[in-house]
């Protein structure tokens, strides 16, 4: 009983002794702080990545897709139907995009993405990213009059203005084709516009750098080798030409490209005009080429301050190279109109999307089989009722499909290098954290020794009146215990506190010291995200714990140890 | 001998006990026996340094002897394990320093509890948390403290703290009192009545105590004097001890 009594009077006497808990308050603040927003982060992240992607991916290894979808998803109901809450399937190909700025041609690598729009929204979180508000409840390629969003609806109270955006749809392409600048007026130049020429051959053509990332390649499932084939076709079909490429460590590609060599010299022809459909009877005011949904970060300019501005709106055209099925593959061009952005936040994404009705992209790279009609996609896309059996049903589709033909993933698997990354990242941040606990063992460490000395006598006193050493000992492991617990406890109120607070206290920094912590310009958020895990939580509480526990056993042990007589006779 | 019909509370036989101080040892205690029967009232004179307090540590299980034999009523206690001597001194053995010692984390009260606390566990003290604390104020009222209750150790004068001492050492109701010097940090007046004190319940409720003290006046309360010399306890007559104390 008096240990109790004890722990407690020493705990409410000592306030020397709570100073040594600070650092462990202040370690598992830091702790929760950090994990609630790495956390939060990962979540975004894990969101982000996911993007359009099903909870299993069935791939051709062929470029050329896989024949006769429906075929498949009979086989797939028969394996796992049980599992299955939804299929849709798409068609994936690296393409040109080209569209026109203040008369000026930008021509971009993308990835062109040919979607069911009935069962994409269904399989996968594609819907939610649209942003007019009819879009999301059903997807649809037709332009809209208007209401598209004016500010990211997700983003809060801070979210800011997209500048232009409220003249979006039908009333800006009435205007624009007013002011005939839908016509195309061909002078396409590869490459950002902002990118200035990089080296010049010894003949004076101008070259531009395109690169494309390991990652935008993985979307596409093809290899480096592939897909520089492929742009060697299409740059052709722009009379481009690709001077230099290299593929780098990461899997990327890096091109550098020209205008070819011949198509310099003379003066260069209208490189759509084979291509351009014969539109005597087209009224663009009042219709729209095939509708295409564009990864808004092509399309915009973000400031600091979170505002937009867009070289494209809703309404405006844009052309579409893209190579077609078959070996060797060709070039064709075809013109689109703009009907919606997506924008999921995931910058690799917003940036190179361009999404189009599947049958128009299978019919224009001749995907479908002119004698029996059978299509061919690129990848099915499952949605199970239970994501945690993703696992289960890629093991299962695996054995029906064999793996020289097709690749059966999870979308973990898929973008697993970079989910590993982040929880790299995670790990280690906590390791260093968690040694700041462990200095503030040290720190309990020196000041028990402290208290073990200076309560020499009373320990003898106890002894004296009976007490015995496992008592004694397990006494001051109690007190170490109970100030632990004062300093895990303050620090987890501290910690939740801070997270729930977080975006006050950045604000408060930022104007602190004029700098700001967190720029929705670069991260795409607007505010800081944060996930409290109470299981996280709970490990760090106990972790500090344990270590205060730890850092009184020796101590504790040596005042248990103690030899009663000496600690008596004096004063 | 004064009850040769009973057992002695209390037998010391051939007492060594010597500490090493650096390369030579320091013989205390070269063969120190002594024999207390309950009720008797036995202090043990010696100089400063002549290893009083070593003795009453060895009397009071709080160290063992190098060489002897030590028993508490009938049964050798030198030898026993350290739980056993733990718990023999909780129960039977109450212990007054010169120092007082109490605990100053503590009030007065809650000291005069603290070898009952170490008695019981957790539970079975709230079980009887009653009892036990009416025990202790009718034990603090008695010697005239109930007034000082829930005083913390550093809000008492000596003799306050002397008493709440002297509580703590009875509040487990024991055979045998031992007191190291309990009049030796006090002014002669609360002297007096500390010893008074012990006297008192050494008349009335028949308590065994064993005192130390270097002074013959503050021995001369006792019905017995042993005289601690040269390592030995010898009887000391009556007059002498008059004569020293004038
Ligand atoms: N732990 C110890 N180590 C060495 N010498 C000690 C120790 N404890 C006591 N002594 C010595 O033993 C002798 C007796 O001490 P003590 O019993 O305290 O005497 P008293 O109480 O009569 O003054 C003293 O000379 C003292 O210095
Ligand atoms: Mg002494």
């Amino acid at each position: 009983m008096y240990k109790y009594l004890l722990c407690w009077r020493y705990l409410r006497a000592r306030w020397i002794a709570l100073a040594s808990v600070v650092s462990v308050t202040l370690g598992v603040a830091t702790m929760i702080v950090v994990n609630a927003v790495m956390s939060g982060f990962q979540h975004e992240m894990h969101m982000r990545l996911k993007g359009i992607l099903g909870d299993v991916i069935i791939e051709a290894r062929s470029f050329d897709g896989l024949p006769d979808p429906d075929a498949h998803l009979e086989q797939i109901r028969r394996q796992v139907g049980q599992e299955l809450a939804s299929a849709t399937v798409s068609v994936h190909v690296p393409a040109m995009l080209s569209f026109q700025v203040a008369g000026r041609w930008i021509t971009r690598p993308v990835t062109l993405i040919g979607i069911d729009p009935a069962t994409c929204a269904q399989t996968c979180r594609f819907a939610e990213y649209l942003q007019h508000p009819a879009n999301r409840r059903r997807v649809s390629f037709r332009l809209h009059e208007g209401g598209y969003f004016v500010r990211d609806p997700e983003g809060g109270p801070k979210a800011g203005l997209r500048r232009g955006m409220e003249l979006a749809g039908w009333p800006w392409r009435r205007y624009r084709a007013r002011q005939q600048l839908l016509a195309p007026t061909p002078e396409p130049e590869p490459g950002d516009q902002s990118s200035q020429p990089q080296k010049q051959l010894q003949d004076g053509r101008d070259l531009k750098p395109v690169e494309i990332s390991a990652m935008q390649l993985a979307t596409w499932g093809t290899s480096a080798q592939v897909a520089l084939q492929v742009y060697e076709t299409l740059l052709e079909q722009l009379s481009y030409e690709v001077v230099e490429s290299r593929i780098t460590e990461e899997g990327g590609l890096e091109l550098l490209v020209g205008p070819r060599q011949e198509a310099a010299a003379a003066s260069p022809e209208d490189p759509f005009a084979a291509a351009a459909p014969q539109q005597s009877d087209f009224d663009p005011a009042r219709e729209q080429h095939t509708g295409c949904i564009l990864g808004m970060a092509i399309a915009s300019i973000r400031r600091s301050d979170g505002s937009e501005d867009f070289l494209l709106l809703p309404g405006d055209d844009v052309k579409l190279t893209l190579p077609t099925a078959g070996t060797p593959p060709k070039a064709v061009t075809e013109t689109f109109t703009v009907v919606d952005f997506y924008f999921s936040k995931m910058s690799e994404y917003d940036s190179n999307f361009v999404f189009v009705p599947i049958d128009k992209l299978q019919q224009l790279r001749g995907m479908i089989d002119p004698q029996s009609g059978v299509r061919f996609v690129s990848s099915i896309q499952l949605k199970l009722k239970d994501p945690a059996r993703a696992q289960w049903v890629r093991d299962r589709l695996r054995q029906v499909f064999p793996a020289r033909f097709y690749v059966v993933q999870t979308w973990r698997d898929r973008q697993g290098p970079l989910l590993a990354a982040v929880q790299m990242e995670t790990a280690i941040l906590n390791v260093l954290l968690f040694l700041i606990i462990a200095v503030a063992g040290f720190g309990i460490l020196a000041i028990f020794f402290m208290i073990v000395v200076e309560k020499t006598r009373d320990i003898g006193i106890l002894k004296a009146l009976g007490a015995h050493s496992t008592g004694i000992l397990g006494a001051f492991l109690g007190y170490g215990m109970a100030l632990g617990a004062v300093g895990a406890g303050v620090g987890l109120a501290l910690g939740l506190l801070l997270v729930w607070k977080l975006n006050q206290v950045a604000d408060a920094l930022g104007q602190l010291t004029g700098h700001r912590v967190f720029d929705p310009a670069i991260y795409y958020f607007y505010e800081i995200p944060t996930r409290v895990e109470p299981a996280t939580v709970a490990w760090i509480v106990l972790g500090a714990l344990a270590i205060a526990v730890l850092a009184s056993v020796w101590p504790a042990c040596r005042a248990a140890r103690l030899r009663v007589v000496e600690t008596l006779r004096y004063e | 001998m004064k009850h040769p019909e009973k057992q002695p509370l209390l037998k010391a036989q051939n007492l060594h006990k010597a500490y090493r101080r650096g390369a030579h040892r320091v013989e205390v205690l070269q063969g120190a026996s002594l024999c207390v029967h309950p009720g008797e009232f036995v202090a043990v004179m010696g100089q400063s340094g002549s290893g009083k307090s070593t003795l009453l540590h060895l009397l009071g299980t709080l160290d063992v002897p190098d060489k002897g034999e030590i028993y508490f009523q009938g049964h050798r206690v030198d030898g026993l394990n350290s739980r056993a001597r733990d718990r023999l001194r909780n129960q039977s053995i109450g212990l007054v320093f010169q120092f007082y010692h109490l605990l100053p984390e503590l009030t007065l009260l809650e000291n005069v509890l603290c070898p009952l606390m170490i008695r019981y566990g957790y539970w079975a003290y709230r079980w009887r948390r009653r009892q036990l604390e009416q025990r202790a104020r009718e034990l603090l009222a008695q010697l005239g403290l109930d007034h000082r209750l829930h005083h913390r150790p550093q809000e008492l004068s000596g003799g306050e703290l002397q008493r709440g001492a002297i509580a703590r050492a009875l509040v487990t109701e024991p055979q045998l009192l031992l007191a190291d010097e309990p009049t030796g940090n006090l002014d002669a007046q609360t002297g007096q009545e500390i010893l008074r004190l012990l006297s008192c319940l050494h008349r009335q409720q028949g308590l065994t105590i064993v005192m130390v003290t270097h002074d013959p006046q503050v021995a001369a309360v006792a019905d017995r004097v042993l005289q601690l010399a040269q390592g030995v306890l010898n009887p000391l007559d009556q007059k002498v001890l008059w004569r020293a104390a004038g």
